[in-house]
């Protein structure tokens, strides 16, 4: 039961603060709720089914197709985060300011919501078939008995699911006016690690094998392993060892973030300007 | 708002479109073969080359899958049970560099040392 607890717990709690910041960053749009389950929905279908064809999918790209599926649903992530954090730069604050009054932009407002229903589905669907997996193995070899199995599953679905909690009313003690800046400071370094994390599953593939070097090495302070490795991997993409590919997507994954928000949101002041001129 | 979906959709197609032209270009490295049964590894010490990118074949004999995890070698890859998996390592600096079977972790142990 115990290990099944962990490792339970161990994947949820990377989807859970996936969650979290997911649910902190959408306060206030009143449809986020329907978006988010569809997101855990999903996901658990799309692990079940990974889990379910995990040989045949592992067949795939000369034995790489496991890494070239994790490398493309973490790259899908990443853009869906950034077009979250691009858009938000854009209409947060009119959004802010005329969900009070009246309401029709949450509207507009969903469709950044979809995206992240798809990083909500991408976190849970990662780490869920590796729960599938596990919790399947146990279940065929009877070691365990099934009642123990599914208790400590149970207990580490419950104490992911804490985390998440956590995580998303630990955020809401922030000010309203600062909860923006600090959710898409987070959600670009989650973009940023999982960009780093789909470079390390193409080099794992076989491709992209630049710069595999590592540059250097904080296993001495940090162990990725450890709780605070893992709960740091999953917020900011810590690495004990990063090589150069993974740090150079990393910073350009940041840098193209940040550019891209200041873009949207240069190009929104002078239209701004001459809206209220024309009214 | 077209435009940045229009972007970012170009950006993940640009993004993916030189792994998929190199796929058959992937070299062939040395390879070792390692054995999983009984949620053991056999050898459980691995023994490469360093500086020299290498290939684990991991045949994974058992009937449930595991997952060859390992954070210094920078892997996670489920291997199905009585199914073979590819594991690339790349090109190590001397030392050693645990990794572990995560579904099986209390037996499945075993370590690479690059010399």
């Amino acid at each position: 039961m115990i290990s099944a607890l962990i490792i339970v717990f161990r994947e949820v709690i990377e989807a859970g603060l996936i969650v979290g910041i997911v649910l902190a960053a959408t306060a206030g749009v009143p449809t986020r709720s329907r978006y988010v389950v569809l997101g855990v929905g999903g996901g658990v279908f799309g692990a079940c089914l990974v889990a379910a064809f995990a040989g045949e999918l592992a067949g795939l790209f000369q034995g790489s197709g496991q890494e070239f599926f994790n490398a493309s649903i973490l790259l899908l992530a990443v853009c869906m985060l950034t077009w979250h954090n691009v858009w938000m730069a854009s209409h947060g604050r009119e959004m802010a300011r005329e969900l009070k009054a009246a309401g029709h932009q949450v509207k507009t407002g969903e469709r950044t919501l979809a995206a992240l229903a798809i990083v909500v589905g991408v976190a849970v669907l990662r780490e869920g078939s590796e729960v599938v997996l596990f919790l399947y193995g146990i279940a065929a070899q009877g070691g365990t008995s099934a009642t123990a199995m599914v208790a400590g599953g149970a207990l580490g679905l419950a104490a992911g699911a804490g985390v998440s909690a956590l995580m998303y009313f630990g955020l809401l003690t922030i000010p309203p006016g600062k909860l923006f800046q600090v959710t898409s400071g987070l959600i670009t370094l989650l973009a940023a690690g999982m960009a780093a994390q789909a470079v390390i599953f193409l080099q794992n593939g076989g491709w992209l094998e630049y710069f595999t070097g590592t540059v250097w090495d904080t296993s001495w302070l940090i162990k990725e392993d450890s709780v605070t490795g893992r709960l740091l991997h999953t917020l900011v993409g810590y690495s004990e060892a990063p090589n150069g590919a993974q740090l150079i997507v990393y910073v350009a994954t940041i840098l193209a973030i940040m550019v891209l928000m200041r873009m949207v949101n240069q190009k929104q002041q002078p239209a701004r300007i001459k809206h209220v001129r024309a009214t | 708002m077209k435009t940045p979906v229009k972007f970012l959709a170009s950006a993940f197609v640009i993004a993916a479109a030189p792994a998929l032209l190199s796929v058959a270009s992937a070299r062939a490295d040395a390879t070792i073969a390692v054995t999983l049964k009984n949620h053991k590894f056999s050898p459980s010490v691995i023994k490469v080359k360093a500086n020299q990118p290498s290939m684990i074949v991991l045949s994974n004999d058992d009937d449930t899958a595991d997952e060859f995890d390992s954070s210094s070698l920078k892997v996670e890859k489920v291997v199905p049970g009585h199914q073979k998996g590819n594991v690339r390592l790349r090109a190590l600096a001397p030392g050693k560099y645990p990794f572990m079977g995560e579904y099986h972790a209390a037996t499945a142990q075993g370590v690479v040392v690059a010399e």
